[in-house]
């Protein structure tokens, strides 16, 4: 278990003078014992919005020079700000609001997090402690209502305990498999008297995180491995989370083993080796999903086989033993039975693998098999250059003028397929989306805690007309932070997705997906204060979005895509993962 | 090629023969699998703490797992309680019920019990009175306790397991049941072997409450 957090001063720094380090000022109030607990977590930044319950907390942060809190448009921009600074630091992003309404806003960026098991703290006002139950002013069950979409949450008490409670919770967010928590902060608690400096966080007791593999499992799964000859390995985002992409890139390039991802763990292999079959699933390449469903030995690390990944499960790599590795022991067996379970820590069980494989498996001819679909099942698209503009175009126009670890957020929809699709992810931590909840508007405040938590890397959002117009208020917080990011908005006119699946499956009955009504988003951001360009042409392309990055600021692109485009491949929703559609008369 | 990718369509291509069950479990020809529902006893040692129950009886309702019987009650542990449930599930579903279980925060420690494991169930009934003698007589039949005994209603206890809980409800219906409160299965592994973990020796007391320790 890691130590971060702690104010363990190493040796060489001791030096002969008596100079004493600067004390940090007495705890008065449980308010400013929450913040202290932040600051000894090491916190920097934090995302949230003011108001009634959590005020004595912002009071407390009054004083607090050495953190930054950059106040969102909403609360739910604030979690979902959180939640990609989480993602880029392995640090939980800390996100706050008061009580009633602002915790409600919270919700579904809690609920986000917690479908992609990133980190993120909550801290939320409450109506005093006495007025709990009542139906008082601003006041709902918070706790009651997160419940289902935290790793852990907690009522805040007594303002003795609440510092190192919040360490609690900052750590229960970060270790093992990650998390959202939240600390309910009734504002008696934060206004009560206190003298009590919280701890370094700490996690509560019972709570055991297994982070080696069982040695017996170890061993059957090597030889497992050894013995197969169509091997290929799964790579989940908790190969990012775990810190474990050194780890799986020298064990796949040791073994040649081919290696496809999940979605969120899309750059935790480089795309552009050649073992890469990219990523699987219903969107996924073609070359990806025919390699997991005749592959005959799959070592699945950090993944909980979304059925957006699996499709079927009938039909789900069938042939296939599987090696499953999981920090988390209830994901073995859940949506697809293990046939061999490794519970630990990804990076750890990889080395522990390495260690005990003695030989490679002998693939060669299924390597020719994959690099065979890599060429038959290309990704492309066809772009004349008098008809409409193509997005896939411009996402990979986007790709060739930035450099290599820069960071891409997304709405959700067609133009988060075509930005995970057509962009080539090197490095992890360079795709920040929303996966398992699906949340439409992640886009615009993820880049702006992406930019918070990165800033001297570059920071550009993909997104769509539907998905930027519902956190579209979080541009005033890009212009009033100066945030350098790019917003590429790939405008369609349309809930594309939508629109797309109503033209497959529901004999093109465009009902409330079509929106010809949207704003003129250039415009809309020079009223922010934003710089707005507009490409509708293919010879824009690349001089405008060229514009918009050397613009020091936000800056909004709205690019007219073709409104009739579709994202393929496309595997049905349950159907077989091979049999995935090239166009539309084959779904 | 105006919309989508070109290639071969999926009829045109190899695709694998092999099947999963619907669980997720590849089949085997030579053996198959049962995936048939059993009916088990897990026993969990939790926290006692605000919330415990609710985050239980939430993760039972939000996974759909199939449950025949909750009950909860303090151990000699200040500090924990012990949560009993009846569940029928598959074997892969009752694996889901402990890891699931075993992952909330205030959950020491999760088991399945054995099939010798000592059950109890308390039913309290009250039948209409017409008949008092023969209510007298099947209470004795079932080592029953008469509560109370008015002119019109008699309310009796039984415990056992389920199975003579049930025979005795049906016995007892001839007189009509007026009101029934069942309290659900609780349960303790069989002679000397811990409950749900070796490891709960270090959190549930051995020695009786009063004792200074």
């Amino acid at each position: 278990m890691s130590e971060r957090g702690s104010t363990a001063m190493p040796a060489e720094e001791q030096t002969t003078t008596n100079e004493p380090a600067e004390e940090p000022a007495p705890i008065t109030t449980g308010a400013e014992s929450v913040v202290r607990a932040l600051s000894t977590a090491g916190v920097n930044a934090m995302f949230g919005v003011q108001g009634g319950a959590i005020m004595p907390v912002y009071d407390a942060l009054y004083a607090e020079t050495d953190l930054q809190h950059v106040t969102m448009a909403h609360e739910q921009g604030a979690a979902h700000a959180a939640d990609a600074y989480g993602q880029l630091t392995g640090e939980p992003g800390v996100c706050l609001a008061t009580s009633g309404p602002g915790a409600t806003n919270l919700v579904t960026g809690l609920a986000d997090a917690d479908m992609d098991s990133d980190p993120v703290i909550a801290l939320t006002g409450q109506v005093p402690t006495e007025l709990v139950g009542h139906d008082a002013f601003q006041e709902t069950d918070t706790v009651g209502v997160t419940r289902p979409v935290t790793k852990a949450n907690y009522f805040a008490e007594d303002a003795d305990s609440v510092g190192d409670l919040v360490g609690k919770a900052y750590a229960l967010a970060r270790e093992g498999r990650p998390g959202p928590t939240l600390v309910d902060l009734p504002k008696d608690v934060t206004n009560g008297e206190t003298d009590q400096t919280p701890g370094a966080p700490a996690l509560p007791k019972y709570h055991e995180i297994q982070e080696m593999a069982d040695e017996a499992a170890v061993e059957a799964a090597a030889r497992a491995l050894e013995a197969s000859s169509k091997p290929l390995v799964l790579a989940g985002g908790g190969v990012i989370k775990g810190d474990a992409t050194e780890q799986l890139r020298t064990f796949a390039l040791r073994h040649e083993v081919p290696v496809v991802t999940t979605m969120p763990a899309i750059g935790s292999f480089p795309e552009d080796h050649e073992l890469a079959l990219e990523w699987a699933g219903m969107h996924g390449t073609g070359y990806a999903n025919m390699a997991i469903s005749h592959c005959d030995c799959l070592l699945a690390i950090g993944t909980r086989f979304d059925d957006r990944l699996t499709g079927g499960i009938e039909t789900f790599a069938p042939a296939a033993e599987i090696i499953h590795v999981d920090i988390d022991p209830s994901e073995i067996s859940k949506n697809v039975a293990a046939d061999i379970a490794l519970i630990g820590d990804a990076g750890t069980v990889i080395e522990q693998l390495a260690s005990a494989m003695d030989r490679s498996p002998s693939a060669a001819d299924w390597r020719t098999d994959c690099q065979r679909w890599k060429s038959t099942y290309e990704m492309g698209y066809d772009c004349p250059k008098d008809g409409p503009l193509k997005p896939q175009f411009v996402v990979e126009a986007m790709d060739e003028l930035t450099p290599d670890e820069t960071i891409v957020t997304t709405g959700v929809g067609q133009h988060q397929m075509w930005a995970a699709q057509y962009w080539t992810y090197t490095e992890p931590r360079t795709w920040i989306s929303s996966h398992g909840l699906g949340t439409m508007g992640y886009g615009l405040p993820a880049a702006i805690g992406a930019k918070v938590a990165c800033p001297d890397r570059e920071v550009v959002c993909f997104d769509g007309d539907g998905s930027f117009l519902m956190t579209i208020e979080e541009l005033s917080v890009a212009v009033r932070e100066n945030l350098d990011i790019t917003v590429c908005v790939l405008n369609n006119n349309a809930v594309g997705m939508v629109r797309q699946w109503q033209d497959a499956f529901f004999e093109e009955r465009r009902m409330a997906s079509e929106y010809p009504w949207v704003p003129a988003f250039d415009k809309l951001a020079e009223s922010f204060g934003a710089a707005g360009f507009t490409i509708k042409e293919y010879d824009e392309v690349a001089e405008t979005l060229a514009d918009a990055r050397s613009y020091d600021g936000p800056s909004i692109v709205d690019v007219f895509i073709d409104p009739e485009e579709n994202v393929y491949p496309m595997v049905k929703s349950g159907g077989n993962n091979a049999a995935f559609a090239l166009s539309e008369d084959q779904l | 090629m105006s919309q989508g990718l070109e290639g071969p369509a999926p009829e045109e291509r190899s695709l694998p023969e092999a099947r999963r069950s619907p669980e997720g479990i590849r089949l085997d020809p030579a053996t198959g699998v049962d995936h048939s529902p059993r009916r088990t006893v897990i026993s969990a040692l939790v926290a006692h703490e605000p919330g415990v129950l609710s985050e239980v009886s939430g993760l039972v309702s939000r996974r759909q797992f199939n449950i025949e019987s909750l009950t909860v009650g303090s151990t000699t542990n200040p500090e924990t309680a012990r949560i009993t449930l009846v569940i029928e599930e598959s074997e892969q579903g009752i694996r889901q019920v402990e890891t699931q279980l075993k992952k909330l925060l205030p959950v020491i420690s999760v088991r399945e019990l054995n099939n010798d494991a000592v059950r109890r169930e308390l039913v309290v009934l009250k039948v209409h009175a017409e008949a008092p003698e023969q209510v007298h007589a099947i209470t004795e039949m079932y080592d029953g306790t008469v509560l109370d005994a008015g002119p019109r209603t008699i309310t009796v206890e039984i415990t056992g397991d389920e199975l003579k809980i049930d025979d005795a409800i049906d016995a007892y219906n001839q007189f009509g049941i007026r009101e029934i409160a069942r309290t659900g299965q609780t349960a303790l592994a069989r002679g000397d072997e811990w409950t749900t973990h070796a490891e709960e020796s270090r959190y549930e007391r051995t020695t009786p409450v009063h004792s200074n320790d």
